[in-house]
């Protein structure tokens, strides 16, 4: 049986995510990705409130908790950066997701097991556009490539913290996020020294901040009904 | 006056038709969304369960359900939802395909499940024409994308198999 904090993991990487992706609205290069990213923002906040349904209330969770109560990875609570690095997160992290869909962490919760079935079917529009992105900016201009290049090294560091609930999964979702690396002509980063912690509470500002203003508004009232 | 006790049968008939608040052509029972009803004495439960994880439908549907079965006099109500099994575009009835072409969405193109089809093309509503593209895999809900038909020009919103 998995335990309610590596629910709360898995819960907490959705809803930073998901703001994260809202936060591209009117920002995006093109009205096609602003509708995307509200899509894949829009599919994860679902994930996450159906994760927070199995271990607490959704707005007490969300709302109230401060950053070191916190459990998701350091990676999505990075701001979104250039467009690039954004596409590279979730490259990153949606194939995360599509292999955490078959790990053990998963199957041995029929909690989890019934959300991931319904969310590996989204995760799977995630990855491949991500992918899509990654290829045409990896394998466009000279500009275009080496922005993707240096999103992908920044990254890298980063991807030891996610895989810290699920270290069996690490190997097979990375390879094929270097698959798509590799079609996109782009160079798979050197292993890095791993940044981690956000798994055990220990969060950047960018956290803090995010959350600052995330929950600004329920904080200040409270107890508020519609 | 003899009251005959409520069954299941009376709840579903009260609310199979109530339509998806996004694309009120087609109804809950016609999309496949409405899972369960359960009635025992008074108390009824009624299960549903979201199309895409993050379908902001669902509150609205839930609410819908209540106000219907309150308007007949039923109020010892319980909505609930479930994730499983996942819902898929293969529990959308035919007449629901129907009624979104008429509307002018294009309906799933094939089954999720099965053998792999031999996709040859999305016809436009508008016009029926099989020379269309798509513009976006995400249209304006989760679970539509944008196509464009090249003939008559207009552009549609496409049922994503799923």
């Amino acid at each position: 049986m998995t335990s309610r904090d590596q629910i709360l993991q898995l819960a907490d990487d959705a809803l930073i995510l998901s703001h994260r992706c809202a936060e591209w609205l009117t920002r995006a290069p093109e009205i096609e990705e602003d509708v995307a990213l509200a899509n894949i923002g829009l599919d994860l906040l679902g994930q996450a409130r159906s994760l927070y349904a199995l271990v607490g209330d959704e707005d007490r969770l969300a709302y109230f908790r401060d950053a070191p109560e916190w459990r998701n990875c350091r990676l999505v609570e990075l701001p979104n950066g250039d467009f690039a690095f954004s596409m590279a997160r979730l490259l990153v992290f949606s194939s995360f997701q599509l292999t955490l869909a078959e790990s053990a962490i998963v199957a041995s919760d029929p909690g989890l097991s019934a959300v991931f079935a319904k969310s590996v079917k989204e995760s799977r529009y995630h990855f491949d556009h991500a992918t899509q992105w990654v290829l045409r900016l990896g394998d466009g201009t000279a500009f275009s490539r080496q922005r993707m290049q240096v999103a992908l090294e920044s990254i890298w560091p980063h991807v030891e913290d996610v895989f810290a609930i699920a270290p069996d999964s690490r190997s097979p979702a990375m390879a094929k996020v270097e698959g798509v690396i590799r079609r996109a002509t782009l160079t798979v980063p050197d292993t890095a020294k791993p940044e981690w912690g956000g798994r055990q509470g220990i969060h950047t500002d960018h956290l803090v901040d995010l959350l600052d203003e995330m929950q600004s508004v329920a904080r200040q009232h409270e107890g508020a009904t519609w | 006056m003899v009251t005959q006790p409520l069954t299941a049968g009376d709840v579903l008939e009260l609310i199979a038709d109530i339509p998806d608040p996004e694309i009120p052509v087609i109804s809950i029972s016609d999309l496949g969304i409405l899972r369960n009803v359960a009635v025992e004495g008074d108390h009824v439960t009624v299960t549903i369960t979201p199309t895409y994880s993050g379908c902001p439908a669902l509150d609205a549907i839930t609410q819908d359900i209540e106000t219907t079965l309150e308007a007949a006099g039923i109020d010892d109500i319980d909505v609930a939802m479930t994730l499983s099994p996942a819902w898929t575009t293969d529990w959308m009835s035919a007449a629901g395909k129907r009624k979104l072409l008429a509307y002018g969405i294009a309906p799933p193109s094939h089954t999720a499940e099965g053998p792999v089809p031999l996709k040859l093309t999305i016809r436009c509503p508008q016009c029926g024409s099989g020379n269309t593209g798509e513009l976006s895999r995400f249209g304006s809900t989760s679970c539509k994308s944008l196509w464009q038909c090249r003939d008559c020009r207009e552009p549609f919103d496409s049922f994503k198999v799923h």
